[in-house]
């Protein structure tokens, strides 16, 4: 790892001065992915600004129509929120998948969302919730968060605060676990809002990173099962094609996690 | 440089280090505390394990100054003098170890684990928990029984307190 300076702010105010002091700064939340680049030299950040004893940035609250989680909450708290699990547990399951129990205690949700990895797990289900990111400087809808490849709308400096998800009718979650990284080699959740909209998002599939699929959402508005999926067929134009699985197997690996979301949906 | 104050095993302790100083160089090179261990040095292999705060984490993906301030645990804070902690009894009692290079993260992770899960654990659960953590020799089915073995003595022991 190359020489930088490290920061830990206690205010969201503080960080982004530091970050716009810095030459080349980047924020921490739990490194989980920053750190391994940084120890690869493939990521040389000037300074690193810690987020995650910003207390501002800790929690899990419920709102008037769902519930708020703070950026810098870990995947374990997520997992293991009664009110998490109470409003929409098909979250507090997909927390639980991510990597594994000791990354789980340092990962955070805005870490995840700010470093948009293909096959992270939360973009998922932010993407398939219809959850809005709130910034230090906006909000921003999910539709509009999720730009390409480790890509996202946040501008430089910018900070993730928290996330609000909408509570749903039902909802689901199913992962394609790859065995050795952990990673999604494809998960979808789906989504069924009070008012019956279905939105339903893949992970780990798209070249591009997360994105809905319009097939299974118009399947399932029409018949929530997971038998209404049988004959839904997937393209797989634009999906990842790499040693751990084609193009054609993650299309199939799309329908078959939607199909299993279904069935664990509650 | 930077200047980290936080307590290990219970003392406090303070490191003149850089800031790119990960906490299990920290704990290794600077405290003399060699029982964590590098093993994959990528976040995968569990081998350098260690409690902040009382939560297992990788010591190799954290920054030593992301644990300024907590209170860290190491394999050699767990023992109470003499006395075995019941992990590291169960281990030795079934055989929980081959060349014991994984043991000391299986160990920190492993008692995080009986805390999780309050002690009522089933083989299933423990084999699924210990997935951060890799042991090389493949002796996984008695660390599985080691585990099992101590989350009954822990419970014993809790009940007793």
């Amino acid at each position: 790892m190359y020489q930088t300076t490290y920061h830990r702010p206690s205010s969201v105010d503080e960080a982004a001065s530091l970050f716009a002091k810095g030459s080349d700064a980047k924020y921490l939340a739990g490194g989980h992915t920053l750190i391994p680049v940084m120890k690869q030299r493939l990521a040389s950040p000037s300074d690193v600004i810690d987020l995650c004893k910003i207390k501002e940035l800790v929690g899990i609250e419920p709102t008037g129509d769902g519930i708020m989680i703070k950026a810098a909450t870990t995947h374990s708290d997520v997992a293991s929120s009664e009110t998490v699990q109470k409003a929409i547990p098909a979250l507090a399951y997909l927390a639980s998948l991510i990597g594994d129990p000791a990354v789980r205690h340092r990962g955070t949700i805005g870490g995840s969302l700010a470093n948009n990895d293909p096959a992270a797990d939360y973009p998922a289900a932010v993407l398939a919730c219809g959850a809005t990111v709130k910034t230090n400087k906006r909000s921003i809808s999910a539709d509009d968060f999720f730009k390409g490849l480790f890509s996202t709308a946040l501008e430089d400096g910018e900070i993730i605060t928290a996330v609000s998800f909408p509570v749903q009718d039902k909802a689901g979650y199913a992962k394609f676990n790859h065995p050795a990284s952990r990673f999604a080699l494809t998960g979808v959740f789906v989504a069924k809002t009070p008012a019956g909209d279905v939105r339903a998002a893949a992970t780990g599939a798209s070249q591009n990173g997360v994105m809905r699929v319009p097939a299974i959402e118009a399947a399932l508005k029409a018949n929530w099962s997971a038998a209404a999926l049988d004959n839904v067929n997937i393209s797989a134009d634009g999906l990842m094609n790499d040693i751990h699985g084609t193009s054609d197997y993650r299309a199939n690996l799309v329908k078959v996690m939607a199909q299993r979301a279904v069935t664990a949906a509650s | 440089m930077s200047t980290v104050k936080l307590t290990v095993n219970g003392k406090a302790v303070s490191a003149e280090v850089e800031d790119r100083t990960l906490l299990v160089h920290l704990l290794r090179d600077h405290l003399n505390l060699t029982g964590t261990h590098v093993g994959c040095d990528t976040s995968q292999c569990g081998a350098c394990v260690v409690h902040i705060d009382g939560r297992a984490v990788k010591s190799c993906t954290v920054l030593a100054g992301q644990a300024a301030g907590s209170n860290v645990t190491t394999i050699e804070g767990i023992a109470k003098g003499d006395e075995l902690h019941p992990m590291q009894a169960a281990f030795r009692d079934n055989h929980g170890l081959q060349c014991g290079y994984c043991t000391p993260g299986m160990i920190m992770s492993a008692i995080d684990i009986v805390h999780r899960h309050s002690g009522n654990l089933d083989e299933a659960t423990v084999r699924h928990e210990l997935e951060g953590n890799i042991c090389r020799c493949t002796g996984y089915h008695n660390i599985v029984k080691a585990v099992l073995d101590a989350a009954g003595r822990m419970k014993v022991a809790q009940a007793a307190e």
